[in-house]
């Protein structure tokens, strides 16, 4: 399977099985609507003669030369050969959760996927035992897993901090007698961050990521008090603290959500950027379409061409020797995750799950309150395996719509949770986010491939 | 070559065979929490 588009001046031809991407000229990309394989010694009369009216014969030949080439050394229209290993795909063990430390905000934004805080299931803080046992459980799940992923997530979890240190000291004390490692994460809407906490969370958490969406009158529109006012003067303040003091080493993002009302988003990503946030991760909100901020088909065009914008603002500022990380953008073409890996995604369900301040398991952060989708609970022991062997049959070839997808290496068959709530079925694509995500990934694979063009030169 | 400009050794399938040790971070963990980005993760195979 190939796929190629045109983008910024460019044609860009991607091996969907190898990986393999190819920049090209136009006779190239008007000759592969015309041949594939099986390939014979020469160009096809038929075709040269069909093209011929564009391009000289002897070019038309020697560029079907060339493609034959690249097939022949199994980087144009390779085999698909990784059935065989999602077929024999088993359960994992756990090795990573979202530990939902506080049903409770001190926001009410407007998009929250969370009812505001408490999944509709009442406002309620974690206590430390159910901590604990979330820490047990993920320890004796994980066999043989060393690097063991927590993410605090609410709701806020800094409206329950004194359990968020309880819980990783406890963490850190069975790390030696268990062989393990835990990676701590933080989700914080920066609210109510104090010094205290701000250098516990740089001491502790692999990764923060501090939620806020772009200039103040989006932000404001949407991530909101109680009383209805803004929070980008006090976020902005303590989102700078944090990651003025944060060492170097440390991974941090600040994380928008771009909705109907900002479509021009790239502005806001720059000005995240202009405030000296570097690290970058904005996103479409996902929502019912009755929602006045939902996004929908209508909206894809500008979305498009809003993405095309952002990644020329981008490339413009690493043209000029600045360092920026949009986290859609982000593409390894040559070293990034094995094909294993990309053939079932986030692994919720069956490597990643969410616990709730009841002591409830779900699947991931985006299934809690769904019952049917309840995998167990902590203080009942209980935890359904049958429902974890089906995530971890969720992957590109049980997904239909994956397996003939160009994108299915690189999104691994989307959220199942967005797959379930908006498609119906885990394992029905989100068309809508597809279409996003497929336009992301063109845009990171021709600014990667230029970059990699121009460091070769 | 004079019409396709190749830009990356393309590795997908040696991955396949030698990768699936599940060192690497759950991709939703990472910065996204709503949609499900696998291509930018690290692979933390030991080499």
């Amino acid at each position: 399977m190939i796929h190629k588009y045109k983008l910024g001046g460019y044609n860009v031809l991607l091996d969907v099985n190898s990986g393999g991407v190819h920049l090209v000229d136009d006779l190239t990309y008007d000759l592969l609507d015309n041949v594939e394989p099986p390939f014979q010694k020469e160009c096809p009369g038929e075709v040269v003669k069909k093209l011929s009216k564009s391009y000289k014969d002897d070019d038309i030949r020697e560029c079907y030369e060339e493609i034959v080439s690249l097939y022949n050394d199994g980087i144009l229209f390779s085999e698909d050969d990784y059935e065989k290993f999602a077929l024999s795909a088993v359960a994992s063990p756990v090795k990573a959760m979202c530990l939902h430390i506080s049903h409770d905000c001190n926001l009410r934004c407007k998009y929250c996927f969370a009812s505001t805080g408490d999944f509709g299931q009442g406002r309620k803080l974690m206590d430390f035992e159910t901590g604990k046992r979330a820490i047990d459980f993920l320890i004796e799940k994980s066999a043989d897993r060393y690097f063991l992923e927590l993410d605090f997530f609410g709701g806020e979890p800094s409206m329950n901090f004194d359990a968020v240190k309880q819980i990783v000291e406890y963490a850190r004390s069975q790390e030696g007698p268990h062989n393990k490692k835990f990676r701590f994460t933080i989700t914080t809407n920066g609210i109510h961050l104090t010094d205290d906490m701000i250098d516990f969370i740089n001491k502790e958490m692999y990764n923060v990521v501090l939620s806020i969406d772009g200039r103040k009158e989006v932000n404001d529109r949407m991530r909101v008090r109680a009383d209805g006012s803004g929070s980008y003067d006090t976020i902005t303040k303590n989102f700078k603290r944090l990651v003025d003091k944060r060492p170097k080493d440390r991974d941090w993002y600040v994380r928008g959500t771009y909705t109907k009302y900002n479509l021009d988003f790239s502005n806001d990503v720059m000005h995240l950027y202009d405030l000296g946030f570097d690290q970058i991760s904005v996103e479409p909100v996902m929502a019912d379409a009755s929602e006045p901020y939902a996004i929908t088909e209508a909206e894809l065009p500008a979305i498009f061409s809003e993405y095309e914008v952002l990644s020329q603002k981008i490339a413009k500022i690493r043209k000029e020797g600045k360092f920026i990380n949009f986290f859609h953008f982000m593409l390894d073409l040559d070293q990034g995750p094995c094909a294993i890996k990309r053939l079932r995604g986030c692994g919720c369900g069956n490597e990643y799950v969410a616990v709730t301040p009841d002591g409830d398991i779900y699947p991931c952060h985006q299934f809690v309150g769904i019952k049917d989708y309840k995998m167990g609970n902590l203080y009942e022991g209980t935890f359904d395996l049958d429902m974890k062997n089906d995530f971890a049959h969720a992957h590109v070839y049980t997904k239909p719509e994956c397996k003939k997808c160009w994108a299915k290496f690189y999104c691994s068959g989307g959220c199942n949770a967005n797959n379930y709530m908006y498609a119906g079925d885990i394992h029905n694509a989100h068309k809508l986010s597809c279409q996003i995500q497929k336009k992301r990934l063109e845009c990171a694979i021709l600014m990667k491939a230029v970059e990699l063009m121009d460091t070769a030169e | 070559m004079n019409h396709i400009k190749t830009i990356n050794k393309a590795n997908l399938k040696k991955t396949a065979a030698k990768g699936g040790c599940g060192k690497c971070q759950a991709s939703c963990q990472s910065a996204c929490k709503t949609s499900c980005t696998v291509a930018n993760q690290k692979c933390e195979r030991e080499a």
